[in-house]
């Protein structure tokens, strides 16, 4: 029997039934890392023993008749920016390279008090910023469906590593799309829950108003299980919402009676790849199969959304990565390289130029580590968000953003009102090319338009799987819903995949 | 500290993204108020009960350069 074939809900089955042990089902999806991940690197780091370890653990714990958490010896794997106490978490960046937190995040706390194995660590676009994985500092990550090309971002490893099998459960973030698209364009289901939904504490911050954290998997059905051991109240981030967490698992059946499905007209009137446009209006028709009520409601203002979020990510990013700067963690640069050069600089001025001009050593030492060890993705956007909050530029920039985010809001509550949840794509076009974005970063950030909207207006967003393109490339539908009905989002989306069979299809793999 | 080729290709890049941005200047917004959180959560307090924080050992445990209580870095003024 094949146990990387299988959901994670079979799998409980199984551990609970003891027909496999955790260490069976741990070295079956290590196994698959080891012969497919040289080809789509969806991770940064694995550590075999320890994943085996917390596994055997498990078992004795379930053989001894002693309690077993939720995930009861499930594999998940974390994307590279969840703070583990004592393990190199590096956001994929050189600045946090040999970086190991002094503590856990939250919802790592969480999955392991679950009982969830931690199998490994995903690969991501440095500190979060981007949309096709290539912006790590170490690899590439490449699409298990066709490994010419990006498995997007930035979320990239966590969901590629799901829908090549090598984990049954991954956990991402998302600030602008990062769970959502990389699902999309890998075949999978991911949910970006409600602002405040799941604790931030200990996940790396990137832009604090938009980040979430949320569940990757092959099916609605495991989301939901994943996303009851993440969401909760925090007291330790002031931001999370103290709401209590609805059993998701438990209702996911029950059909949603008078489904209003709201189709965003203003989607359609962009430059839709004929595949994609063709695979989500044929999920329209399987909604209205299954009883839905299809209304159009329009978000007039999504076409802003981007420029909105290039302004407001890149401006609370580049306060948040402020603390990199070789002092207290971290990559510092070469302090002897660093003196002696600015021992000849000095050399060659004036006593009075020199201290004028000059930079002193701590000043140099926070310019070399920064230029040194941060990639240009992350440099771009520093700058601009330097820019967008400085003096002179702050009303233009950062303030208008924040005003037009509030037209964003209020058109995403007018639509709420007609519909229960939105429906359109994730993406214009199914996975680019490997390299397709290299000196077009506004490129990049536009695959984003369908997604930032829900990020900006803080709503739950959910990407399923619901076509193929003519190349066999996965294409994915998004559904929205107002802040903290994720219970009806993943019915909605569960309700899909009920009726239809995209999220079961796997990509065959190969090792050459 | 940028390199000559990383200034050239970063003033290109980021003027296509500035000259893209600029389009929300388009919209009137003379009447709407700034919004910096989705969730519009107020007043959320802690309570002010000590409670066990890293160790001096943990949080220095990372340093670059430190020695048995501060981390240690270049010194501000002078060499």
């Amino acid at each position: 029997m094949s146990l990387t074939t299988k959901s994670a809900a079979e799998l409980l089955s199984l551990l609970e039934g003891g027909d496999v042990t955790s260490v069976n089902v741990t070295q079956a999806y290590l196994n698959q890392i080891v012969q497919y991940d040289e080809q789509i690197r969806a991770f940064i780091h694995v550590d075999p023993d320890a994943a085996l370890a917390q596994a055997a653990d498990v078992d004795r714990r379930r053989q001894a008749g002693e309690a077993v958490g939720q995930l009861g010896g499930v594999p998940v794997a974390i994307k590279d920016l969840l703070c583990t106490k004592g393990v190199a978490t590096t956001c994929a960046s050189k600045m946090l390279e040999n970086y190991r937190p002094p503590y856990d995040a939250t919802v790592v706390r969480k999955i392991k008090e679950a009982d969830g194995v931690l199998i490994g660590r995903t690969n991501m676009d440095e500190f979060a910023m981007g949309g096709s994985c290539e912006n790590s500092a170490f690899q590439p990550t490449t699409n298990p469906w066709d490994t010419t090309r990006i498995p997007g971002g930035s979320s990239g490893g966590a969901a590629a590593c799901v829908a090549a099998s090598m984990a049954p459960l991954s956990v991402g973030s998302d600030t602008g799309g990062s769970i959502r698209q990389p699902a999309a364009l890998c075949g999978i289901t991911g949910l970006k829950p409600t602002y405040g939904r799941v604790s931030r504490y200990g996940l790396i911050a990137f832009a604090s108003s938009l980040d979430q954290i949320g569940p990757l998997a092959n099916s609605v059905e495991d989301t939901a299980l994943l996303m009851e051991v993440l969401a909760g109240h925090d007291p330790l981030d002031s931001t999370s919402i103290d709401a209590p967490v609805p059993p998701y698992t438990e209702n996911l059946g029950k059909p949603l009676e008078g489904l209003r499905v709201g189709l965003v007209t203003d989607y359609f009137d962009t430059d839709l790849d004929a595949d994609v446009e063709s695979a989500v209006r044929d999920a329209v028709k399987v909604y209205e199969s299954l009883g839905a009520k299809i209304v159009e409601v329009s978000l007039p203002h999504s076409s802003y959304g981007i420029a909105t979020y290039y302004v407001i990510a890149p401006s609370e990013a580049s306060s948040n990565l402020a603390r990199y700067d070789g002092a207290h963690y971290g990559y510092r640069t070469d302090e002897k390289a660093m003196h002696a050069e600015l021992a000849a600089e000095r050399a060659g001025m004036s006593e009075e130029e020199a201290d004028a001009k000059l930079d002193g050593p701590l000043v140099r030492m926070y310019r070399k580590t920064r230029s040194e060890a941060f990639g240009a993705e992350v440099k771009r956007r520093i700058m601009l968000g330097t820019y967008a909050l400085s003096s002179g530029y702050y009303d233009a920039y950062y303030l208008k953003a924040l005003k037009v985010r509030r037209l964003i809001v209020e058109d995403y509550r007018a639509a709420f009102e007609k519909s229960d949840v939105l429906l359109g794509p994730v993406t214009a076009t199914p996975a680019a090319p490997l390299g397709h974005y290299k000196n077009d970063p506004l490129g990049m950030y536009l695959t984003d338009l369908f997604t930032v909207g829900a990020n900006l207006a803080g709503v739950a967003g959910i990407s399923i799987p619901c076509g193929h393109s003519q190349d066999g490339l996965p294409i994915g539908l998004q559904l929205q819903a107002p802040p903290l009905e994720e219970e009806s989002l993943l019915r909605a989306a569960h309700m899909f995949q009920t009726a239809t069979d995209w999220h079961t299809r796997r990509p065959e793999l190969t090792t050459t | 500290m940028l390199s000559p080729e990383e200034v050239e290709s970063l003033t290109a890049e980021l003027g296509k993204i500035v000259d893209y941005v600029d389009q929300l200047s388009d919209l009137n917004t003379d009447d709407v108020e700034p919004l910096d959180h989705a969730v519009e959560l107020v007043n959320v307090f802690a309570n002010d009960k000590m409670r066990a924080s890293l160790s001096r050992d943990e949080a220095l445990s990372q340093a670059p350069n430190r020695d048995d209580d501060s981390y240690l870095v270049p010194a501000v003024l002078g060499e």
